[in-house]
């Protein structure tokens, strides 16, 4: 089977889109030139009218995808910079997201806000390292986290698609993942609904994103002493509660591994969750960046704030005891 | 042009018709039916009616916290406007939006924005839209002197300048941002930041609403043609408060004086001298009887059911967690 990498499956999904639809059409940052490769190629095949390279204008340029929402089109922003959405969270979390139930469901939003390089991207220290889909779980925006290139795929054509406003994250550190992929399998991948990527019957980890690799690396580690179950919500929201009781219902002891900052990251609500609706044997465990991280440069400082596989290893032991 | 804004009278019951409108939102404050408050338009009426006079009946506005007179002056259905204040299932918004954001697509009102400044973008969205489509819209955006402050209105500016986007930028120069006197809050002018961006700019008398509908009418015109936007700056007044509660709090930040002397150029005046006293006393009984209906329609209306509280959040029926889970 091809090899497809996590970054190209976000660039076929676009252009798959571009292609299926005339009302879809692209906004951002040197996205002509496809400066984050997510755009690559779509500015020849589509047009100025379809793939818009915009001045350094991220909040202006965040609402005029509102407004061209609002006559009907289906834009996809694409941020160069994670932290940029704490720049555009008025556009988004205050205008975009509003929009239905203010309007008594006049209008909707269908905008897909993308950020490929989400997270730590070693090296780009405090202003370009944040990863704050927990933030926008919190408000409410739909939000999905994909691990994988076919999920890569499947999410952002469903983000697309979907009527109401969608933040895709694409972390920094699955963007080099590749899989072998049968393309003509891919497809739109529902948006809420979780993936169990490694059955076990001890301890459900949950994982988003490139975390789900570190989860499934440490599974591995711990074969044959503990059975991890590796359980990836994709969507961060909304979350596939059904699917996670059924996990937890089957191992009865949980850890989430979460790149948020600790306080009211999607950790805390998860196990929140779990403990007010679903029965554990244990007391659960949560590895998150430490509370208000900010990342530190040098790359030693950079990683010591960031949830790492052997802090997990750990936290599957603890709960084990 | 927006239908029944075509002749002198018909501007002069617009005018007439937000002026009663915006007296009766003021006197169901006080009696407690409209929660939250208004910031009441009156004074600036001459600004909404002039532009969308302009303004065909499927271009697109989008309004600002200040917005009953620009939704009325679009066209949309006064009892279901003030049903919306009054929080009200048959409000324009279903009784989820209120006085800051009154909403009716079915009149080309992208909706009211709470947030200053930030429905200029919006505009600009719409506007590249209709460019693409080659509809021929074209999309008014009011804000006041207090967002020519906001860098999101300029990045607009400099967007709709650059793709030459059919975009009317109204601002409405009530000479305060709340309390804040427009020359100590403003470097520079309205007409200077536009013409910075390239973008042809003027100032208008904001009290005669003639005047700013020859003017809007022919940004209008630039804008249809394919060339590019206008800015005007409607030089008004509003004879009331910034909002209903500053009566409570009796701020003061405005001399008797000036507004005595604003009040002797009220729009209403100003047009109604234009029309034959028969006709506005005419005009003024067929407001007072249709305000009188709209009241009792948004008074007599049911009220939103709390259990729907969270209906219309997302356009995917996505149904979210309550607050409390079994």
């Amino acid at each position: 089977m091809p090899r497809l990498s996590y970054t190209k499956a976000l660039n076929r999904a676009l252009g798959d889109e571009l292609e299926r639809d005339p009302a879809v059409c692209v906004f951002g940052e040197d996205i002509g030139a496809g400066i984050a490769q997510l755009t690559l190629g779509l500015l020849n095949r589509f047009g100025r009218d379809r793939v818009v390279d915009t001045p350094l204008s991220e909040q202006a340029f965040t609402s005029m995808a509102t407004g061209a929402a609002l006559c009907g089109l289906r834009p996809v922003i694409e941020f160069q910079i994670p932290s940029l959405l704490f720049l555009t969270f008025e556009q988004i979390a205050n205008q975009a997201h509003k929009m239905s139930l203010m309007t008594g469901g006049q209008v909707h939003v269908p905008v897909t806000y993308v950020v490929p390089g989400s997270g730590s991207r070693a090296g780009w220290a405090g202003q370009h390292s944040d990863h704050p889909y927990s933030l926008f779980a919190h408000v409410g925006v739909k939000t999905v986290v994909p691990a994988t290139p076919p999920d890569a795929y499947g999410l952002l054509v469903s983000a697309i698609r979907d009527d109401d406003p969608v933040v895709v994250f694409a972390p920094a550190g699955a963007m080099n993942v590749r899989d072998d992929v049968d393309f003509a399998a891919l497809g739109p991948v529902p948006i809420g609904q979780a993936r169990v990527h490694r059955a076990g019957t001890d301890v459900t980890v949950v994982a988003a994103g490139h975390l789900v690799h570190d989860a499934l690396a440490v599974a591995g580690e711990l074969d044959g002493e503990i059975s991890v179950e590796v359980f990836d919500p994709r969507s961060v929201y909304p979350f596939d509660w059904a699917a996670l009781a059924e996990s937890i219902g089957k191992t009865g002891r949980l850890v989430v591994i979460d790149d948020s900052n600790r306080s009211c990251g999607l950790g805390a609500e998860v196990i929140a969750t779990v403990c007010e609706e679903m029965a554990l044997v244990a007391p659960p465990k949560r590895v998150t960046r430490p509370d208000g991280a900010v990342l530190p440069f040098a790359l030693a400082l950079d990683q010591a704030v960031q949830p790492a596989r052997e802090q997990l290893a750990a936290a599957i032991r603890a709960v084990m005891k | 042009m927006t239908e029944g804004l075509h002749t002198p009278a018909e501007l002069y019951r617009r005018m007439r018709l937000i002026r009663v409108f915006e007296e009766t939102a003021l006197r169901l404050v006080k009696s407690g039916d409209i929660v939250g408050g208004t910031h009441p338009y009156i004074g600036e009426e001459a600004v909404a009616v002039g532009v969308c006079a302009a303004l065909a009946d499927d271009d697109l506005i989008t309004s600002t916290h200040r917005g009953h007179g620009h939704v009325l002056a679009k066209g949309s259905d006064p009892a279901r406007m003030l049903a919306e204040l009054a929080g009200r299932d048959t409000g324009l918004n279903r009784g989820r939006g209120g006085s800051m954001h009154a909403a009716d697509v079915s009149v080309g009102i992208l909706g009211a924005n709470a947030i200053v400044g930030a429905a200029a973008p919006i505009a600009v969205g719409a506007a590249w839209a209709a460019q693409r489509s080659g509809s021929g819209k074209v999309v008014a955006t009011f804000f006041g002197d207090g967002g020519l402050n906001q860098g999101v209105l300029l990045e607009a500016l400099n967007l709709a300048g650059l793709w030459q986007l059919p975009v009317l930028f109204i601002c409405e120069n009530n000479g305060y941002a709340t309390t804040m006197p427009t020359r100590t809050g403003v470097a520079g002018t309205a007409v200077g930041r536009a013409e910075a961006f390239g973008i042809p700019a003027a100032t208008v008398d904001g009290m005669d609403v003639e005047e700013v509908r020859d003017a809007a009418a022919e940004a209008a015109g630039l804008a249809r043609r394919g060339e590019g936007p206008s800015l005007i700056e409607c030089m008004t007044y509003r004879f009331g408060p910034h909002h209903t509660m500053e009566h409570r709090i009796k701020l003061s930040y405005r001399t008797q004086e000036e507004i005595d002397e604003w009040r002797t150029r009220d729009p209403l005046d100003i047009q109604g001298r234009r029309i034959s006293p028969a006709i506005r006393d005419q005009l003024d009984a067929e407001i007072d009887e249709l305000m009188a209906r709209a009241e009792r329609f948004a008074l007599d209306s049911p009220h939103p059911d709390p259990a729907g509280a969270l209906d219309y959040l997302y356009a995917s029926g996505l149904v979210p967690r309550g607050g409390v889970v079994d």
